[in-house]
């Protein structure tokens, strides 16, 4: 079965060995084991553009696969994120607290304790309460399944509201950034208990953890990222190479005639977007603590588009691509507002890339849907000489959506 | 750069390398870490220009050490995990010596780890909410011992207000800082039923119900007075609500604590003469100093530019720096650390600025009227006033003491006698 | 130093003596130099009695320089003058007693006294008394208004006598008001307070309001039996249910009736004191991480008499059993205070109603605003079914154009009218070009064109950000537009509402006439329904598509011109309104200008209706809008008004 699998999809293979390539790489040139070529930051953003990938690849099953283009996903990142962060976040500062107490003249009660853990993460938002949502934040086991369950509710219960009343198309498009919208609002309030827009800092710290050196514990996570992306994508590769992803594609060119075949359209949405949504969160458990801060900014409705854009320019309807697409553009985009890139004298004026980046992305992506809408993953098919019909544009299937000439041939 | 290196860095041309360890001590490395892009790029962008004309000032008065101090910018987008990330590149690939920037208190929160991971030194410029004390951060903006306590007596003193409404924008700095100032008022007598709280989003254009509810509290017979916290944007159609709606500051006077010349510019004030703003630093305070500061600032970027508090605070905080430093003789974190304590150096508004062990300054507070012209005409000056990191109006903080000269301890509880913890909270 | 200082002193002294001899003003203020030099509202109050005292008729002249910031002091003998600026540097003195110009003199020899706005009230407080029979009707004014914002006793009676002479109707009827309110206040004579008082019910006016709060305010007191009959009694208070146990009991403590409390924390702290050989009260040390281990430790200190003892819940129900609470008038008069009983009743009542007019007014604007935003997206959106995310950045140039065109034309008026046209010409022409440049080849593909024209938004954002900077640039309204029609001190809206209502309705009168009245409405209408019937008819698709997105871009830039006149122009207006606008259009019902109406209206009174039952958290307004808005969908996912057609036909 597993023979046939990989038979059947060459590009996992390449894929899983470039990974482990790179993964093997970049380990042996970074400060924590290996020469030292790469510093500890730069493997701290290799490892997060790994996790970028992941939830890349799960936005390229919902829109590149079933034609649903989600511009919530990275809610569901950033919920991951959340989840983790809280319990990193509490057993920090227990040790911190339980260090500082254990000085006192008479040991602390179990809700003197409490209170001053609470004390110690919402001081800086005014409080000293821990607010209900964080009850499990004591436990890693429980809070790991959050990471997972958390996300995948919240789009359970969005996509079933949305699936069942038949919302599609742009409208969900809409109504999917209007969910970002209001959670972002919602988690920078500071009511909402996660530390508004401070959000929760510091998670690159590990608790228990305090005297291994940063350089380690960013290989610990950039294997931690790449193994997550590898198994995310042979699990994504087998969903979309069975009957299920035949089932999806047929959604995606004619929703009313997969019903009429009798398969439960709704079903299969919701299935997918919870499962995509857990995926997504898994991303974001590994991103954070890389980044070392969540804050609800990271949630805005933004975000979720550059997702798109990234899956977009990577090569939709297929995983490589949107892999490709996210480390691309973020890695590109960093570099360029980094400050690195050189400036470019024009006479009497200098462009200088920190500003007119954005400007270029944003052209570079009206370019690229107008004129070559299978994105990078589209030069693999140039060296394999598989060249489709030039459509001006026209759709393959008689429905909107997406340019769907490689599927055909499969 | 060794051959081995520079061949290396073609090969990764994202990647960011690190420096040789063996750099030589010149250039003296001092690195910038505000945001050049984004939604704080106005603000921080001026702080940057700042910094690099200080340098340029030193390095023509002969620079530090005998070395040439060079400035090294990065770009952290607004964005604030890139905090981390840029403070990480800063203090590991460049081996900065030190570092100023940051704005907004997350982005320090985001940067925190870091510096006090790799041993790094951080000057803060920018007013905050204080309840934080790290070893490798020194706080040059104002505590809200600094401002806010200062503006709210001036309230309850100077034009007798007894009913506060304590506009913020719903972020870190507003929340603690009012929940400060509803901790004090109390203290001093007025009843919860007398202060009126409300949060907005960043960049809220839609005032006219909030603008109707502070009249409205006025129903009852007692002054009112707006403590904002309002941030950026928002001030615009705050202020234009409160001109249409012709409430003078007379009649209700607002006290901003974000507002300064650079927002004013934004503005046509003339419906606005009256309402005031409180900071350590004015640009139409009158001394020497000041005079020359913004005649240079002016020269090198133009006669339209304004000059603010933030700006003042990289003035004294990098001079102070180059002081310290110079009496270390090395750029050592540690040595110039122990160095900065007690430094003074003359402050811009005429007096003198003074490091204090909690890493805070003691600067003078200024409270001005807006004027037609956009700038501030100062009604009130105090004495130097100590920067308190630890409140003393919150039960919780009013334990807490910052010292890090002799009791080598940011947060040290005075009720138990010992050292809390020794790294910062973030 | 010190000898420096006093030698100063003396100087001054005797300079001052000798000045007393014929400038008597300028003696009353060398007396009170030190105060007016040191400008504090707590001690200020002598030199201005000292002033108005003096009887002087200088006096009003010194006080309305001093309260106006023109007088200054001359730094080398620390005379106070009153100023003239001649250019930026000199000033010009005169002397107070005299008139007499004393000469000019640069300004690093003068200091000029700055009263901050309190004592400048108490200034104009003092000058009443002068001003309320001042010729100029505008010093009469100002008294009115000091009078109001700190009324006091004893303007009564020169308020009374200057009432009869007042020969302007408007502040004839202002001293008549601030009469009746300083009666109900300050009054002797009962009978005339509590006429007044009938005579101020369902007034809406702050004043008003504010003299009948205070006469009605209470204080909560503590008595053994019951209340003295001398005491005005508002209500008895029954604890546990119009007053708090623990808020009762703290009153008997503060009046040191019953003993404190002792708090968790209290108990560990006298704990910490009394730890012995690692025991407390017999309890050895390492046990009191458990409560009832820390109770007994304590009980056993309280038994040694080391410690206070908690009172229980029994022995509190106890003391306060023993007391009665009740709510006492500040006014002795009992008469009064029922007047103004009732006279609040029914001004509550008014400023209830009023204040439903005020947010439904409120909601109004904001509806309006929204519409306005989401009226040219409506169009491209609604009837051509096509999703521009760069609307909001249309939005954006056309409040950029205001801004521009007003640095060009100084008039403001002018500068607007202008503006809007200009707005319109130019949305239009980039509507246009957009349509033909990226739009034309997506149709039939409309989530690529949602991000194709994402990619248009982001770069339009970022090039206004290098072309205008981050910074927010002022969109100033013209003069007549400042200001607010206020209908009483409850209801107002301020004038630029007003505009961008009136636009708004403007444009739905426009859009409704293009679509009912003209060729291209009619063309556009045969295209929305169907697009290859209408082409068959000889319309050409095309150009109608291409014409009907500018004018959706069109009416974009003119609302942005209304959006930055009440708020702000910066690079990111446009994204602030493009999920709201999207949202309006959604809930609206995609192709119909009415529902983009009713959307409008719906999510307009909502936010307002949200945000009066939390008026502390604007942003959870705007949450549980958006949650309501999700919800909203699911039940009428066509919107309010659905249609059919190729919008409708996804």
């Amino acid at each position: 079965m597993q023979n046939s699998f990989l038979t059947r999809n060459p590009s996992t293979l390449i894929f899983l060995a470039v990974l482990a390539l790179f993964t093997i790489a970049v380990t042996l040139l970074s400060e924590g084991l290996g020469m030292g070529f790469i510093s500890t930051s730069f493997v701290k953003t290799l490892g997060k553009t790994l996790c970028l990938g992941l939830v890349a690849i799960s936005m390229d099953l919902v829109w590149g696969y079933a034609g649903i283009l989600s511009l919530g996903h990275f809610a569901f990142f950033g919920l991951g994120g959340y989840m983790i962060g809280m319990w990193l976040m509490y057993e920090r500062t227990r040790d911190v607290v339980v260090n500082s107490l254990a000085d006192a003249p008479i040991p602390a009660t179990a809700q003197e304790l409490n209170d001053a853990i609470a004390t110690q993460i919402f001081g800086v938002v005014g409080s000293a309460e821990f607010p209900l949502i964080w009850a499990f934040a004591d436990s890693l086991a429980l809070q790991l399944l959050m990471v997972v369950l958390v996300p995948g509710l919240l789009a359970f219960v969005f996509g079933w509201l949305a699936f069942r009343s038949r919302v599609a198309g742009v409208y969900l498009s809409i109504l999917t950034q209007a969910m970002t919208l209001a959670l972002s609002l919602y988690l920078f309030q500071n009511d909402s208990g996660l530390r508004g827009n401070n959000g929760l800092s510091g998670l690159q710290n590990l608790p228990g953890l305090g005297d291994v050196p940063q350089a380690l514990v960013s290989l610990w996570f950039l294997w931690g990222s790449a193994l997550a992306l590898g198994l995310g994508y042979v699990l994504a590769a087998w969903v979309v190479s069975g009957k299920f992803g035949s089932v999806l594609r047929g959604i995606r060119d004619d929703e009313a005639r997969v019903r009429f075949l009798g398969y439960s359209v709704e079903t299969y949405k919701l299935v997918l977007f919870t499962g995509t949504a857990c995926m997504a969160g898994i991303a974001g458990a590994l991103y954070y603590p890389q980044a070392g801060i969540i804050n609800p900014a990271e949630i805005a409705p933004i975000a979720s588009i550059y997702l798109a854009v990234w899956v977009a320019i990577g090569g939709r309807g297929r995983l490589y691509g949107a892999v490709i697409g996210a480390g691309f553009v973020s890695l590109l985009s960093s570099w360029f507002t980094g400050g690195r890139a050189p400036n470019i004298p024009l006479g009497s004026y200098t462009i200088q890339w920190v500003d007119w980046w954005l400007v270029v992305l944003g052209l570079s992506f009206v370019l690229v849907t107008l004129f070559a809408p299978k994105g990078i993953g589209g030069l693999f098919d140039l060296i394999g000489n598989q060249s489709s019909p030039n459509r001006h544009g026209a759709d393959l299937g008689p429905d909107a959506g997406a340019l769907r000439e490689r599927e055909a041939q499969e | 750069m060794n051959l081995l290196n520079s061949t290396l860095a073609g090969a990764f041309a994202l990647a960011a390398l690190t420096a040789p360890a063996a750099a030589a001590d010149c250039p003296i490395k001092v690195g910038v870490l505000h945001s050049l892009s984004g939604t704080m790029a106005i603000s921080e962008t001026t702080l940057k220009d700042t910094m690099l004309m200080l340098i340029e000032q030193q390095n023509a008065k002969g620079g530090l050490l005998g070395c040439e101090l060079e400035a090294v910018v990065v770009d952290p987008a607004s964005d604030w995990p890139l905090f981390a990330e840029k403070g990480r590149e800063l203090l590991s690939v460049h081996n900065v010596d030190v570092i100023f920037g940051n704005w907004t208190s997350v982005s320090r929160k985001s940067v925190l780890p870091v510096l006090e991971e790799l041993n790094g030194l951080l000057f803060y410029p920018v007013q905050y909410e204080g309840e934080e004390s790290s070893k490798n951060v020194f706080y040059t903006g104002a505590a809200p011992n600094q401002q806010a306590i200062p503006a709210t007596d001036y309230f309850l003193e100077e034009l007798g207000v007894e009913k506060f409404a304590l506009l913020g924008t719903d972020y870190v700095y507003p929340r603690t800082t009012n929940n400060i100032l509803e901790s004090y008022l109390k203290q001093k007598g007025i009843a919860a039923e007398d202060i009126f709280v409300n949060y907005t989003p960043f960049g809220h254009s839609d005032w006219s119900k909030i603008v109707a509810d502070v009249v409205a509290l006025g129903a009852d017979g007692k002054k009112v007075g707006v403590i904002s916290t309002i941030n950026g944007d928002a001030n615009i159609g705050f202020y234009k609500e409160l001109a249409a709606a012709g409430i003078s500051a007379d009649d209700i006077p607002v006290v901003a604590f974000s507002v300064g010349e650079e927002e004013l510019s934004g503005l046509d004030t003339a419906n606005l003469v009256g309402h005031l703003a409180a900071w350590n630093y004015f640009q139409s305070a009158e001394a020497e100093a000041n005079t020359s500061f913004i005649d240079a600032w002016k020269a090198k970027m133009g006669a339209e530019r304004v000059t603010n508090d933030p700006m003042e605070a990289h003035y004294i905080g990098f001079n102070m720096w180059v002081n310290a430093a110079t009496a270390a003789k090395t750029t050592d974190v540690d040595a110039v650390r122990s160095a900065m304590y007690g430094q003074e150096f003359p402050n811009l508004t005429g007096g003198t600025a003074v490091m204090l062990p909690n890493h805070h300054l003691a600067k003078p507070v200024l409270i001005g009227e807006i004027q037609e012209d956009g700038q501030f005409d100062i009604v009130s000056q105090t004495k130097e006033v100590p920067g308190d990191a630890w409140t003393d109006f919150l039960p919780a903080s009013a334990v807490l003491k910052s010292d890090w000269k002799d009791l080598e301890c940011g947060m040290y509880n005075t009720e138990t006698k010992s050292c809390v913890q020794l790294l910062s909270n973030y | 130093m010190i000898r420096l200082l006093l030698t100063g002193f003396f100087v001054l002294l005797s300079c001052s003596i000798a000045i007393a001899q014929n400038t008597p003003m300028q003696a009353v203020l060398q007396d009170h130099s030190d105060l007016i030099v040191k400008s504090s509202r707590k001690t200020i109050a002598p030199a201005i009695a000292g002033i108005t005292e003096s009887g002087l008729p200088q006096a009003q002249d010194v006080l309305q320089s001093w309260q106006g910031k023109s007088m200054w002091q001359r730094k080398s003998d620390g005379l106070f003058f009153r100023a003239e600026k001649l250019d930026s540097k000199t000033y010009q003195l005169h002397d107070f007693d005299s008139g007499d110009t004393v000469g000019t003199f640069p300004k690093s020899e003068l200091k000029q006294i700055k009263p901050n706005s309190g004592i400048r009230a108490l200034i104009g407080a003092s000058l009443v008394k002068f001003q309320l029979n001042d010729p100029d009707p505008e010093r009469r004014r100002a008294a009115l208004i000091s009078i109001q914002r700190n009324p006091s006793a004893a303007v009564l009676e020169p308020l009374r006598a200057s009432i009869s002479s007042e020969a302007d109707a408007g502040l004839k009827a202002m001293k008549f008001r601030a009469e009746q309110l300083l009666t109900i206040s300050y009054g002797t004579n009962q009978a005339a307070r509590i006429r007044a008082i009938e005579h101020m019910a369902g007034d809406l006016g702050v004043d008003a309001r504010a003299t009948l709060s205070r006469l009605l305010e209470t204080r909560t007191d503590v008595f053994a039996n019951a209340p003295p009959d001398t005491a005005n009694v508002a209500r008895v208070l029954r604890v546990g249910e119009t007053i708090t146990t623990a808020a009762a009991y703290q009153l008997l403590v503060d009046r040191a009736l019953a003993p404190p409390l002792i708090s968790s924390n209290d108990i560990r702290l006298s704990l910490t004191q009394h730890v012995a050989d690692d025991k407390v009260g017999g309890v050895s040390v390492e046990t009191l991480a458990q409560p009832e281990q820390r109770q007994r430790a304590y009980s056993a200190l309280v038994d040694e008499g080391l410690a206070a003892p908690a009172p229980t819940q029994a022995e509190m129900g106890a003391s306060l059993s023993q007391f009665v609470f009740a709510e006492l008038y500040g006014e002795p008069s009992k008469q009064v205070t029922q007047a103004a009983e009732k006279a609040m009743q029914s001004t509550e009542l008014n400023v209830g109603v009023n204040q439903a007019v005020d947010l439904a007014l409120d909601g109004v604007s904001l509806a309006s605003i929204y519409f306005l935003a989401a009226i040219g997206l409506a169009i491209t959106f609604g009837v051509m079914g096509v999703i521009n995310m760069a609307h909001g950045e249309f939005i954006m140039m056309g409040a950029y154009t205001g801004y521009v065109v007003q640095q060009v034309i100084p008039n403001h008026t002018v500068s607007i009218i202008v503006a809007i046209p200009l707005a319109f010409a130019i949305t239009f022409a980039a509507g246009v070009a957009m349509e033909r440049l990226v739009i034309r080849w997506l149709y039939n593909r409309p989530l690529e064109t949602l991000l194709a024209t994402f990619g248009v938004s982001i770069a339009l954002q970022q090039l206004a950000k290098n072309i205008f900077g981050t910074q927010a640039r002022p969109l100033t309204a013209p003069a007549w537009l400042d200001g607010a029609w206020v209908l009483n001190d409850v209801v107002s809206i301020s004038y630029i509402r007003i505009a961008i209502f009136v636009l708004a309705i403007g444009f739905l009168a426009l859009f409704l006439f293009i679509m009912r009245r003209t060729r291209l409405g009619l063309e556009t209408r045969a295209v929305t329904q169907n697009p290859s019937m209408a082409a068959s008819m000889g319309i050409n698709p095309n150009r109608v598509n291409m014409l009907t997105f500018g004018l959706g871009s069109g009416i974009a830039g003119v609302a942005g011109v209304a959006i930055g006149l009440f708020a702000k122009v910066t690079s990111e207006l446009g994204s602030d309104y493009i999920v709201q606008s999207f949202m309006t259009v959604v809930v609206g019902g995609v192709g119909n200008i009415w529902g983009t109406l009713f959307g409008a209206a719906m999510i307009g009174f909502m936010q307002k209706g949200i945000e009066w039952l939390n008026p502390s958290n604007t942003l959870a307004a705007q949450t549980f809008m958006i949650v309501f808005i999700i919800i909203f969908i699911q039940f009428r996912p066509r919107g309010i008004i659905a249609l059919k057609g190729r919008a409708a036909g996804d």
